[in-house]
């Protein structure tokens, strides 16, 4: 699993014109433009109901009454918020799910080690923690050596303690292979130690794009962080006096 | 906001619990052995006594004793074989339907408005109510035993595959989907293994009615079978034969489920981990 070449970072790893959602009368989405360039991490931030999950699982492919066009170019892969590992397959036989062709155990094997569960590989998924379960999650999407993670609220059902181990792993990882990656999240602060750009999902369209510019590994004591908190917090209706 | 700071929390002081002595417990599962042996000693000495009449109830060692006789002469094994060879062929038949059928209207959605409301309604039917009608439909040969024990089998497998297929996590499959796996292989790694559980459990059940089955078939016009020994011992008094006969369904009985269980363990390792936890 060798960092990507730089000369595969080049133009966007996701685009969507128009994406538009409707459960009954209910419009959920209606009209999503999006881009997300090669190696660029970009957090979907909206409140509860906002649509921003539906709008994942249209990206991934998992919603065939989706109107609009979108398109991954490259390989994408997703982490959800609850692990959902095949509790009848071991760690390994997880990770490995739907990978076929020579040297699939020496790629798992790997891909466990990163998430610092080389170990594991013969546990059942019940055996492990909530945290643990979640990074073979992870390395299940990273095995796949995808150019593009769409991950949905992929820390939200951890305790504090483990979201923010998570949360400094997947930095690393990013820095390490270099993949594109759309986070969808209802944590302001999340999305923005995490994210070069946040888009802001409201009446179903991105309804501000703001781009963060924090450098690659921010403080959560930098000043112009609590300045956009505000500002994003604002924007999401929640006052903070 | 660092972890290493925070990581550092003290362990929860709680009282642990004084380990249970493993020894205690077998000593209770042997005092639970206690009253069936108290009662098998009571009818014992009752039968030798003359308590019990002999042609009402023999005594226990009477019947081990006829047992051991028909045992050594063959009696039993050809009978015995010839109600298993009803049971294997009715399971067979009635299972394998159950799993096509069950699989059909689980997995379809045409299968399941087409397939699922009959089922429905023919479960509302006591299937040993049916045996008048199958006399006609059938006879009262062999066909008859095996149909009986095919109905009992089909409709614990059928729904318990139904309902296994019907309650496998949605959220599941979808993964399967993310990781690219196509129809068939959602099938083979997510569907069958999520159903199982529910299947073994369907298994146990209809093992169980095609005893049953196997019971009320026998007692038609049967020329083998253990059924048949019992009803041939009947009409010339023969009380320790008819006992033997509801020993050897008993075991039959406990035999098949012990072999399920071990099966299911066997199967469904990834379910003691579970536990474990």
């Amino acid at each position: 699993m060798a960092t990507r070449a730089a000369g595969d970072l080049t133009g966007p790893v996701l685009t969507a014109r128009a994406v538009t959602r409707s459960f009954g009368p209910a419009v959920v989405l209606a009209g999503v433009d999006l881009t997300v360039a090669a190696g660029e991490t970009v957090a979907l931030l909206g409140g509860s109901g906002s649509g921003k999950s539906t709008l994942l699982r249209v990206l991934a492919g998992l919603d065939d009454d989706a109107g609009g066009t979108h398109r991954v170019h490259g390989a994408a892969a997703v982490v959800f918020q609850e692990h959902r590992l095949l509790p009848w397959k071991r760690v390994a036989d997880n990770v490995a799910l739907g990978l076929t062709g020579p040297g699939v155990g020496d790629r798992v094997d790997r891909a466990l080690a990163e998430v610092g569960l080389a170990d594991r590989g013969r546990a059942w998924p019940a055996e492990l923690s909530g945290g643990q379960a979640q990074r073979v999650a992870v390395a299940r999407a990273l095995v796949r050596e995808p150019d593009l993670l769409l991950l949905d609220e992929p820390f939200g059902a951890l305790d504090a303690l483990t979201r923010l181990r998570m949360q400094g792993l997947l930095r690393r990882l990013r820095a390490q292979h270099g993949f594109a990656a759309l986070l969808v999240t209802h944590d302001v602060e999340e999305a923005l130690l995490l994210a070069d750009r946040v888009l802001l999902l409201d009446g179903g369209v991105i309804a501000e794009e703001v781009p963060v510019g924090l450098g690659p590994a921010p403080s959560p004591d930098d000043p112009a962080l609590g300045a956009l908190r505000r500002r994003l917090l604002d924007r999401l209706g929640v006052p903070t006096s | 906001m660092t972890g290493p700071a925070l990581a550092e929390a003290p362990a929860p002081v709680v009282p642990s619990p004084a380990p249970r002595r493993p020894r205690a417990r077998t000593g209770r599962r042997w005092w639970r052995l206690a009253s069936p042996v108290a009662l098998v000693v009571a009818w014992e000495a009752a039968a030798r006594s003359g308590l019990l009449a002999a042609e009402k109830l023999p005594a226990p060692s009477t019947v081990l004793a006829t047992g051991a006789r028909l045992a050594a002469d063959g009696t039993l094994g050809t009978h015995l074989l010839d109600s298993l060879t009803r049971a294997a062929l009715g399971l067979l038949i009635g299972g394998g339907l159950a799993l096509a059928l069950g699989a059909a209207a689980g997995l379809l959605r045409l299968g399941d408005d087409l397939v699922d409301p009959p089922v429905q309604m023919a479960r509302m039917l006591p299937h040993l109510g049916l045996v008048p009608l199958l006399i006609i439909w059938v006879g009262i040969g062999e066909s008859l035993k095996v149909t009986l024990v095919a109905l009992g089998a089909f409709f614990p497998i059928y729904f318990n595959l139904y309902a296994g297929i019907r309650d496998i996590d949605e959220r599941l499959v979808e993964a399967a989907r993310t990781c690219g796996l196509g129809a068939a292989a959602r099938l083979r790694h997510v569907v069958l293994p999520g159903a199982l559980p529910a299947l073994f459990l369907g298994l146990r059940l209809a093992i169980g009615a095609a005893w049953l089955s196997l019971v009320v078939g026998e007692q038609v016009n049967a020329q083998t079978g253990v059924g048949f020994l019992m009803m041939e011992a009947r009409e010339f008094s023969q009380t320790d034969v008819v006992v033997l006969g509801l020993l050897v369904y008993a075991l039959l009985g406990l035999a098949s489920d012990l072999l399920i269980r071990y099966a299911e363990r066997r199967t469904l390792t990834w379910r003691r981990g579970l536990r474990a936890t």
